[in-house]
């Protein structure tokens, strides 16, 4: 599993340029499912059809893309101003190593702030070696936009860091499910999808296309097992997480009580997950056409949208576990 | 029709059957009745058939409606107290002319409808204390004076729901820069009407919707209605060039070519759209700019997100004092709008 998520973590895919993701999980997702497809948002959609015509139609929705910087200006000697897409935090944000998708690498780094002042994006810049206005555009255009520099790593026993965790972890176990899942009764579609960080925009018009009776998010959550965090108690290494409710959905109670059993049958951890805050791919999917029961399991997730997003394998073990058991039950 | 007809044409976002109704005719006599339509939202939606029809499906939109005021209810004395229709910045309302109720011309039996004058008032500067001057009214403490003698007269001749706008004619100034209010969005407007006549490659819909500025909500039926392969929407858009604004936060410059965008608040324009305007615009020798923020939002977001999903882009003209009684714009930025429109619909 870490060989997989390293090799999704270490892509380029920033939020609105996911096409480079999505090329690589088509190949891996190739012979996996009946039909592949994109669309005009840029979802990679891979549907497995199931035996019974009667089936139930499962769509399970894991996110490409990453929150990054967007180039809006350039400074006449070369540093770049950029806007965040996505909850950018500025406070992890200052002196990181930064990339493109063409490759050029950058320092993000902030201009002295007045006193009294709060540090904003305003006061941000982005360093790529350049020594004029002129340097600078030969290497980037005005829209492009950065991403922390890809650095994934292992972390003790069972842990893995990684700046795209959110949500490439999840591509990871999503990929995983359907290359393990056989043929079922009901059909499963595999949706990576675009925009989840500005709004869950892919998820919205996937749903519209895929119609499915029962859509589950896969994604990161906070933890509340580092000093002085106590919500939501959620621990690293403890299992999935089957999320009751966030800011951006609740779940269906039924969906809830099935993929906890199914979670028991396959003999793996869970644990409940109440957030706070936040949302997932699930706040847009169940209010496609005329509702959908919608549910997420998640990954918990340390320093969620820094450049060390921390997770444990055995929590996506457990996640694979209980999802083989739920879609073949 | 010409732009200074459409902006003086008064219409705020639910109210726009004055401007409908003018580009209704104006449509149906470029395309013939029966490729014209009103939705039940409002809004104005004209059909053109394209020479190829293996070419994507266009949606071009431009949004009829423009931000005011509205009636809620008047004081004892006779004052109008009003709301926003729209995002309204209260500071630039202080002493401004509006016009309260619209101005409709005679037609069969009906006689001409005049509205009235108004003007927007706050306590005179002679009582203000220190502290009042440095905090700025939000409009719940403003309000428009017609003249009225108490509640009943001021009610009887603008009841609860009248629509107010501003007061200001359309002024070119300087070399080619115009002056007016509702520019947002009916530039969009006049240049959609004049590409009625382009020779589109693609089957092409002209929607002019309603109730933009208060979230885009026309568009939102209208999309779902045709399920276009591609959408673009005409837009006016934030400059902010000016005072010693540095560049980083000038958003677009007036006079510097249509704005196009790669994202704002609403979506993300698609990656390859963006980059074959990019490239068209400079191809064709048409002034262009990049809108360099990501900043307000506009139709680009709903008509993408609509059904399964479409592929957007904004192409806006620059126009400073957005949203108050005068905006400016550049007329060869309202034209650079119009040739890669045209342009984009004609290859």
């Amino acid at each position: 599993m870490f060989d997989l998520i390293k090799q999704m973590a270490d892509l380029y895919g920033a939020t609105g340029r996911e096409a480079g993701v999505a090329d690589a999980i088509e190949a891996l997702m190739k012979d996996k499912a009946d039909t592949i497809t994109r669309d005009a948002l840029g979802n990679l959609i891979c549907e497995k059809k199931g035996t019974d015509p009667n089936g139930k139609r499962i769509m399970l929705s894991a996110h490409m893309d990453h929150i990054g910087f967007v180039v809006v200006a350039v400074e006449k000697e070369g540093f770049l101003r950029v806007m965040p897409v996505g909850g950018i935090n500025l406070a992890v944000s200052r002196t990181r190593h930064i990339y493109f998708s063409n490759g050029v690498q950058g320092v993000i780094s902030q201009e002295p702030v007045p006193a009294g002042e709060t540090p904003a994006m305003k006061h941000m810049f982005v360093d790529i070696g350049a020594e004029s206005k002129e340097e600078a555009l030969s290497m980037i255009e005005l829209g492009d936009v950065a991403v922390y520099s890809n650095d994934c790593f292992r972390l003790g026993k069972n842990r893995v860091s990684a700046p795209a965790m959110d949500d490439r972890v999840a591509c990871a176990l999503l990929i995983s499910v359907m290359q393990a899942l056989p043929q079922t009764k009901n059909t499963v579609i595999a949706v990576f999808s675009t925009q989840e960080e500005v709004g869950c925009r892919g998820a919205k018009t996937a749903a519209y296309s895929v119609q499915p009776d029962i859509g589950i998010a896969l994604d990161v959550t906070g933890n509340g097992d580092t000093p002085e965090t106590k919500q939501p108690a959620v621990k690293l290494g403890d299992g999935a997480a089957v999320k009751i409710m966030d800011r951006g959905s609740i779940s269906n109670p039924e969906l809830v009580t099935e993929l906890l059993a199914a979670g028991k049958r396959a003999g793996v951890k869970t644990q409940r997950e109440v957030l706070p805050y936040g949302g997932t791919d699930a706040s847009t999917i169940q209010l496609s056409r005329g509702g959908v029961v919608a549910g997420t399991i998640s990954i918990p997730c340390r320093y969620v949208h820094s450049a060390c997003e921390v997770i444990d394998l055995r929590d996506v073990e457990a996640a694979k576990g209980l999802l083989l058991n739920y879609l073949q039950a | 029709m010409e732009l200074k007809q459409l902006c003086e044409l008064q219409g705020i976002s639910g109210r726009e059957e004055l401007v409908r109704a003018a580009i209704y005719d104006h449509c149906k006599n470029a395309l013939g009745d029966e490729n014209v339509m009103i939705d039940s939202m409002g809004n104005v939606i004209a059909h053109k058939a394209g020479r190829d029809k293996s070419a994507p499906h266009v949606m071009l939109s431009a949004h009829m409606d423009e931000v005011g005021l509205m009636v809620i209810s008047a004081t004892d004395d006779g004052h109008l107290r009003v709301r926003a229709v729209g995002g309204i910045d209260s500071r630039v309302l202080v002493s401004k002319r509006v016009k309260v109720g619209y101005a409709i011309p005679a037609k069969d039996d009906k006689p001409e409808v005049k509205p009235l004058n108004g003007v927007i008032g706050a306590m005179a500067i002679h009582l203000q204390t220190a502290e009042d001057r440095k905090t700025v009214l939000p409009i719940s403490q403003l309000f428009v004076d017609i003249g009225a003698k108490d509640k009943d007269e001021a009610l009887s001749k603008a009841p609860a729901g009248t629509p107010i706008t501003f007061d200001t004619a359309l002024t070119p100034f300087g070399q080619d820069k115009i002056l007016a209010r509702a520019l947002d969005d009916r530039v969009g407007c006049y240049n959609m009407l004049r590409l009625l006549d382009a020779d589109v490659k693609g089957d092409t819909d002209f929607v002019f919707t309603c109730q933009e500025e208060v979230g885009c909500r026309g568009a939102i039926g209208a999309t779902y209605r045709l399920m276009p392969d591609i959408g673009i929407a005409l837009e006016g858009t934030t400059a902010n060039d000016t005072g010693d604004m540095p560049d980083a936060q000038k958003v677009c410059t007036v006079g510097s070519g249509v704005a196009i965008s790669f994202m704002d608040n609403a979506s993300i324009a698609n990656p390859e759209l963006f980059a074959s305007m990019m490239k068209l615009a400079k191809d064709e020798g048409i002034t262009h700019q990049v809108k360099m923020s990501v900043s307000g939002g506009n139709e680009g977001g709903v008509i993408q997100r609509t059904g399964s999903g479409v592929k957007t882009c904004v192409l806006s003209v620059p126009c400073r004092y957005i949203h108050s009684p005068s905006t400016v714009c550049s007329a060869n930025d309202i034209e650079a709008q119009y040739q890669l429109t045209k342009a984009f619909l004609e290859k």
